[in-house]
C-alpha cells in the first residue's frame, strides 16, 4: 500500500521548459534527494526527522540548497548551442560533513559540494559592523575577530569542472566503487576520470566507426559495478549490454560478457529495432543483477547468464498496436530509466498518462499507480489504475486511447533504505512512501 | 578575495618571524600563552571565515609547519595541533596533504613527553574518525611518532594501522598501502616479521585494483627491511602474484618499479624470479604494460649479476627485445626505442654488431617518427662501443626524411639533435650531409622551425668554431637579407643576433654589421624594428668605434622613423646600448672609455630622453 507524501512543484497548467525535472537521485543514505531540470539548476530535498506528535508520518522532504549547475553554451568552433539541462546527477559517497555530487549536462560534468556553514566572523579591523570599509588612518589598534554563531547557511560550490572530453552528448556518469574515478558516456565513447583531476580523461571505449555511414548503434547508458571497481557495463540502441573489466585491458573495445536476448521472429516489425533500443541500465545494490529497461519491457539479468534474462516485466504490452502512432509523435524514442529498492525485490519505471509501475520479483505482482494532483491529499492511498487490454472495458479500467502521451513518468528514484519514492511528472516531483498503520 | 587572504597568511607568518627574531619578546610565560592564544584565535577565524577557498586553506596548512617559534617555541607547539588536525579532515587532497606535512614537521618539535600527550592523542581522534578524510591522514602521521613513544603507546599505534589497512573504504586502504613501506621501516625487526608482512599480504590481495597496485610499492622498502633469507617464504609469494595480477595496472606498476624490486630482492631472486618475470612483463598483452617493461630493459641488464650478464640478456632478454623492435603499438616501440641504445655498452662490440646493429637499423626505419627520433636521440651510447660511422649509411635517410617530416613538431625534434648528431659525425660529415638541411630549416614555413635553426646554428658554431662558421655559415645566411620574402630577411636578423657572440668580434664586424646596417632601409616596418632590436643586442659584441660611427647615425635615423614600432625599438636599443656602457665601460672604471661615453651622451643630444633614473647615476659617477 502506497500513500501519497508530498508534491513539489508549481501547479499550473502552462508548464515552463526550464521546469520540467530531467532526473532524479537519491543519495546513499537517503537523507538528500536531488533534482535537476531542464532550465540548468539543481534543487535537493533534505529528509526532516520525524516528530513524535505524528509518529504515522514519516519525514518529509523539504528543500535544503537550490543551485544554477549549468547555464546554457555556444560552441563557437562547431557552432552548437549547448543546453543547460542537467541529464544525470550522482552523488558521491559521503567523506565528512558537506556532500558532493556531479552534474551533467550534454559536455560538461561538474563536481559540486554541498556544505552547512552556521558561523561567521565578526569584528574585522578593515570594515565596520554593516560591511563599510572603515578609514586607514581611524584605526588605532588591532582587535582579534571572533566567530559568531549566525542562521545556517547552505551553500553550493562548484569544485571542479570536466569539460572538453566529449565531442557526443553525455548520457550516463557512474562513480566506481573505488571512490576516486568515475565514467562518463556519450553516444559513442565512455571516458575514466579522475576525481582530482579535470584536464585528462582515458578514454575507454570507443564505437565510432572510421567511416561515419557505418553507424548501426550507438551507446544508450552506462554504469559501474557497485563493488568490483574493474567491472562496468554499457547498453546499446541495439538492445544488446556489454560487460567490460578494465583489467584485461587499458582499452576495453573488447567486452568481457554479451548479453542479447535472441529475437522472436513472430514479432518482428518495422520497429522492432527501435523499441529493442535500451534506454537504461542499472546494476542491483548486490551487484548480482543488473536490470535494462528498453521501450515496452524491463528485463533483470543475471552477470552469470549472457543469453537471456532471468525476468522481463511488461509495462505496457497494450501499447504494441499503437507504435505506428507513437513513432509520428516521436513518443517511441522516449527514453525511460528503471530503479531498484533498497534490497532488490522490487523494481520501479516509469509509464505514460503520469502511470508508473513496480514489480514485486518475488510474488511477481505488478502495480500501476497513477502521480495526479487529485490524490494528493496527506496519507492518501494511491489507487492501482487499470489499462482495457482489448474487448470490453471494465468499470474503473482506463482505455488505451484515452492516455495522455504527453504526461509520461521517465524518472524515478527508489530510497536506497526504506519504501519512500520519487516520481517526476513533468515539473513536479512527487513522493510517496509506504503507508505505516 | 582569495588572494589577499593568502598574502595575509603569508604576512602573518613572515612578520611575526622577524619580531621574534629582534629579541625575546615573549619572555614573560604568561605573556606567551596569551600570545598564543591570539595566534590561535586568529588562524580559528582563518580557518572559519574562509574555509571553502582551496588555495587559502593549503597556504594556512603550509605556514602552520613554521609557526612553532611564533606560538612561544616547542613548548608551545602544541596549540598549533587543533587547527591542523582540522584541516587535516578536508575534503581536498592537496590541502589535506600539506596539513599533514606540517604535522609530520612539528611532530619533530614536541618533546617525547608532549608528543604522548598531545600529538599521539591527536593520531588517534584522526585514525578513529567518522569521515574517510581524517583516517586517510592518520595514516601519514603513525611513521613520525612511532619511533618517539613507550612500548604501550607502540602497541596502541601498531593496532591503528592494522584497523586502518583493513578499513571499509579502499580510500583509507589505499592511503595506509601507501604508508605501509615508511610504517615498516620505523618498526622493530621482530615487528616487520610479525605484523607488516600480514597487512602486505592482505593489501597485495585486496579487491581493489588500486589498492593492490600500492602495495606493489611498498613491497620494494619491506624487500630491504628483511635478511635474504626471509625474502623467498614472505615477499616473493606476494610479488609473483602481483606480477601475474590480473589487472594490467598491478602488472604495470610491477614492470614500473622492476628496477627498484631487482635491487631489493638481490641476485640470487633475481635470477631465478625476476628474469622469467620480466620476460612475460615484455610479452604481456596489455601495451602499457609492455612499454613500461621495455622501458626498464636497459637498467635491468645493467643491474643483473655480473657473471652471468652477458648469457641471461643473450639467451633469455634479447628475444623478447627483438620481437618488441616489431610489436603493434608505437608507445611500445618508442619506450623501447629510448634505452635499446643503452644494451650496447653492456653486451660489447662484437655482440652489438651482430645482434643490435640489425634492430637499431630497423628501428631507424620504423614508420612511427617518435621511434627513429629516440634512437637518434641515443646515438652516444653507440658511439662510443662501435662508432656511429656503422649506422651513418642507415642514419643519413631516416634524419633527412624526418627533416623533412609533415609535421612541425617532429621537424622540431629532429633540429634539437642535429648539435650532438654534428659532434659525434665530424665536421666532413656534417658539411656533406647535413648542412644543406640545417639552412633549409632557415626558410621553414613555420616559425618555430625557423627559431630552432637560428638556436641551432648558434649551437653548431660553439661546436666547429668561428672559423668554420665564416666559411659555411655566415655567407649564406647573410645572402638571405636580399631574399624577397621579409620573413627570410628577418630571419638573417635573428641568426644574426644568435651568432654574433660565437663568431666573435671581428667577423660580426666586419661581415654582420654591414648587412644589418643596410637593412635598415628596409621597406618592411618589421625589418626596420627588428634591425634596432639586432643592434642592440649585438653592441655587446662591436668595437666602440664601430658603435660610435655606425651603430649610432643607423639608430638615430630609425629613432626618427615614421613608424611607431620601429622608433620605440630603436630608442630602446639606443638607451640600451647606453645602460650597457654604463655597466660595463664605467663602472669598470676607464678614463678613455669614460671621455668616450660622456661624448656619446652629448652626441645623443636631446634626440633621445635619458630615464630620470639613469640620469642620478651619471650624476653621482660624476
Amino acid at each position: 500500500m502506497w500513500c501519497f507524501s508530498q508534491v513539489k512543484g508549481a501547479i499550473d497548467e502552462d508548464v515552463a521548459e526550464a521546469d520540467i525535472i530531467s532526473t532524479v537521485e537519491f543519495n546513499y543514505s537517503g537523507e538528500l534527494l536531488a533534482t535537476g531540470d531542464k532550465g540548468g539548476r539543481v534543487v535537493i530535498f533534505q529528509h526532516e526527522q520525524e516528530s513524535k506528535n505524528r509518529p504515522h508520518l514519516r519525514g518529509e522532504y523539504n528543500v535544503y540548497s537550490t543551485f544554477q549547475s549549468h547555464e546554457p553554451e555556444f560552441d563557437y568552433l562547431k557552432s552548437l548551442e549547448i543546453e543547460e539541462k542537467i541529464n544525470k546527477i550522482r552523488w558521491l559517497p559521503q567523506q565528512n560533513a558537506a556532500h558532493f555530487l556531479l552534474s551533467t549536462n550534454d559536455k560538461t560534468i561538474k563536481l559540486w559540494k554541498i556544505s552547512e556553514r552556521d558561523k561567521r566572523a565578526e569584528g574585522y579591523n578593515l570594515k565596520d559592523e554593516d560591511g563599510r570599509v572603515r578609514d586607514p588612518f581611524r584605526i588605532t589598534s588591532l582587535r582579534v575577530p571572533v566567530l559568531m554563531p549566525m542562521d545556517l547557511m547552505v551553500e553550493a560550490s562548484p569544485r571542479r569542472i570536466f569539460a572538453n572530453a566529449h565531442t557526443y552528448h553525455i548520457n550516463s556518469i557512474s562513480v566506481n566503487s573505488d571512490h576516486e574515478t568515475y565514467l562518463s558516456a556519450d553516444d559513442l565513447r565512455i571516458n575514466l576520470w579522475h576525481l582530482e583531476i579535470t584536464d585528462r580523461s582515458f578514454n575507454i571505449v570507443d564505437i565510432k566507426p572510421a567511416n561515419m555511414e557505418e553507424l548501426t548503434e550507438v551507446i544508450t547508458a552506462a554504469e559501474c559495478h557497485p563493488h568490483q571497481c574493474n567491472v562496468f557495463v554499457y547498453s546499446s540502441s541495439k538492445g544488446t549490454i556489454r560487460l567490460c573489466d578494465m583489467r584485461e585491458a587499458a582499452l576495453c573495445d573488447r567486452h568481457s560478457k554479451f548479453f542479447e536476448e535472441p529475437e522472436d521472429p513472430s514479432s518482428r516489425s518495422f520497429f522492432s529495432e527501435i523499441i529493442s533500443s535500451i534506454s537504461d541500465v542499472k546494476f542491483s545494490h548486490s551487484g548480482r543483477y543488473m536490470m535494462t529497461r528498453d521501450y515496452l519491457s524491463v528485463k533483470v539479468w543475471d552477470l552469470n547468464m549472457e543469453n537471456r534474462p532471468v525476468e522481463t516485466y511488461q509495462v505496457h504490452e497494450y501499447l504494441r498496436s499503437k507504435l505506428c502512432s507513437l513513432y509520428e509523435n516521436d513518443c517511441i524514442f522516449d527514453k525511460f530509466e528503471c530503479c531498484w529498492n533498497g534490497s532488490d525485490s522490487a523494481i520501479m519505471t516509469g509509464s505514460y498518462n503520469n502511470f508508473f509501475r513496480m514489480f514485486d520479483r518475488n510474488t511477481r505482482r505488478d502495480i500501476t499507480l497513477e502521480a495526479s494532483r487529485e490524490s494528493s491529499k496527506p496519507r492518501a492511498t494511491l489507487k492501482p489504475r487499470k489499462v482495457s487490454t482489448g474487448g470490453k472495458r471494465k468499470k474503473d479500467e482506463i482505455s488505451v486511447d484515452s492516455l495522455d502521451f504527453n504526461k509520461k513518468i521517465l524518472h524515478t528514484a527508489w530510497h536506497p533504505k526504506d519504501n519512500v519514492i520519487a516520481v517526476a511528472a513533468t515539473n513536479n516531483l512527487y513522493i510517496f512512501q509506504d503507508k505505516i498503520n | 578575495s582569495s588572494q589577499q587572504h593568502q598574502e595575509a597568511v603569508h604576512h602573518c607568518a613572515s612578520s611575526r618571524c622577524g619580531e621574534d627574531s629582534h629579541g625575546k619578546l615573549y619572555k614573560n610565560d604568561t605573556e606567551t600563552q596569551l600570545y598564543s592564544l591570539k595566534m590561535y584565535s586568529i588562524i580559528h577565524i582563518f580557518y572559519n571565515t574562509i574555509y571553502d577557498e582551496d588555495e587559502v586553506l593549503l597556504a594556512l596548512a603550509e605556514q602552520l609547519g613554521n609557526f612553532t617559534m611564533l606560538v612561544g617555541g616547542p613548548e608551545y607547539v602544541h596549540c598549533l595541533l587543533p587547527p591542523l588536525e582540522s584541516l587535516a579532515t578536508v575534503e581536498e587532497t592537496v590541502v589535506r596533504d600539506k596539513a599533514v606535512e606540517s604535522l609530520r614537521k612539528i611532530s619533530q618539535e614536541h618533546s617525547p613527553v608532549d608528543l604522548e600527550v598531545h600529538f599521539e592523542p591527536l593520531v588517534k581522534r584522526l585514525a578513529s574518525g567518522d569521515w574517510f578524510t581524517s583516517r586517510t591522514s592518520a595514516c601519514g602521521l603513525f611513521s613520525v611518532c612511532y619511533p618517539r613513544v613507550s612500548s604501550t603507546v607502540k602497541a596502541e599505534i601498531r593496532q591503528h594501522f592494522r584497523t586502518l589497512c583493513s578499513d571499509d573504504t579502499p580510500m583509507v586502504r589505499r592511503a595506509a598501502a601507501s604508508k605501509l613501506g615508511e610504517f615498516a621501516k620505523v618498526l622493530e625487526p621482530e615487528y616487520v616479521k610479525s605484523d607488516i608482512i600480514s597487512l602486505f599480504t592482505a593489501l597485495a590481495s585486496d579487491e581493489q585494483d588500486s589498492v593492490r597496485l600500492l602495495a606493489v610499492e611498498a613491497c620494494v622498502s619491506i624487500a630491504t627491511l628483511l635478511p635474504q633469507e626471509d625474502l623467498e617464504t614472505l615477499v616473493m609469494p606476494t610479488l609473483r602474484q602481483a606480477a601475474e595480477d590480473k589487472s594490467w595496472r598491478v602488472r604495470y606498476m610491477v614492470a614500473d618499479k622492476f628496477s627498484e624490486l631487482q635491487k631489493a630482492v638481490g641476485s640470487e631472486i633475481t635470477k631465478n624470479d625476476l628474469v622469467p618475470a620480466f620476460q612475460n612483463l615484455l610479452k604481456d598483452c596489455e601495451a602499457e604494460v609492455r612499454a613500461a617493461a621495455a622501458n626498464k630493459v636497459k637498467e635491468f641488464c645493467e643491474n643483473l649479476p655480473e657473471d652471468n650478464r652477458e648469457q641471461i640478456i643473450m639467451t633469455h632478454i634479447l628475444p623478447c627485445v627483438k620481437e618488441l623492435v616489431s610489436d603493434t603499438n608505437q608507445h611500445v616501440k618508442s619506450a623501447l626505442a629510448s634505452v635499446i641504445m643503452g644494451l650496447s655498452t653492456i653486451l660489447g662490440k662484437d655482440n652489438t654488431i651482430e645482434h643490435l646493429l640489425p634492430l637499431f637499423l630497423a628501428q631507424l626505419k620504423d614508420e612511427c617518427p617518435e621511434v627513429r627520433l629516440n634512437i637518434i636521440s641515443n646515438l652516444d651510447c653507440v658511439n662510443e662501443v662501435i662508432g656511429i660511422r656503422q649506422l651513418s649509411q642507415s642514419l643519413l635517410p631516416a634524419i633527412v626524411e624526418l627533416a623533412e617530416d609533415a609535421k612541425w613538431r617532429v621537424r622540431l625534434a629532429i633540429i634539437e639533435y642535429m648539435p650532438l648528431l654534428a659532434g659525434q659525425l665530424g665536421v666532413e660529415f656534417f658539411d656533406e650531409k647535413l648542412n644543406t638541411l640545417c639552412m633549409a630549416w632557415l626558410i621553414d614555413h613555420v616559425y618555430a622551425i625557423r627559431e630552432a635553426a637560428t638556436c641551432n646554428l648558434m649551437k653548431l658554431v660553439e661546436k666547429f668554431g668561428a672559423e668554420w662558421a665564416q666559411n659555411t655559415i655566415v655567407p649564406k645566411v647573410l645572402g638571405m637579407a636580399n631574399d624577397p620574402n621579409y620573413l627570410h630577411r628577418m630571419t638573417t636578423l635573428f641568426c644574426i643576433n644568435a651568432l654574433s657572440e660565437a663568431c666573435g668580434q671581428e667577423i660580426t664586424t666586419k661581415q654582420m654589421l654591414p648587412v644589418v646596417l643596410k637593412m635598415s632601409n628596409d621597406q618592411v616596418a618589421n625589418v626596420r624594428f627588428n634591425v634596432a632590436k639586432s643592434l642592440q643586442k649585438i653592441g655587446p659584441v662591436l668595437d666602440s668605434n664601430a658603435l660610435q660611427t655606425e651603430v649610432k647615425p643607423v639608430l638615430e635615423k630609425l629613432a626618427t622613423d615614421s613608424d611607431m614600432d620601429v622608433k620605440y625599438f630603436a630608442q630602446e636599443a639606443i638607451s640600451g646600448m647606453f645602460d650597457f656602457l654604463l655597466s660595463t665601460k664605467l663602472l669598470n672604471f676607464n678614463s678613455l672609455n669614460f671621455i668616450f661615453l660622456l661624448f656619446f651622451l652629448c652626441s645623443f643630444g636631446p634626440s633621445i630622453t635619458i630615464p630620470n633614473q639613469r640620469l642620478q647615476r651619471l650624476a653621482w659617477l660624476w
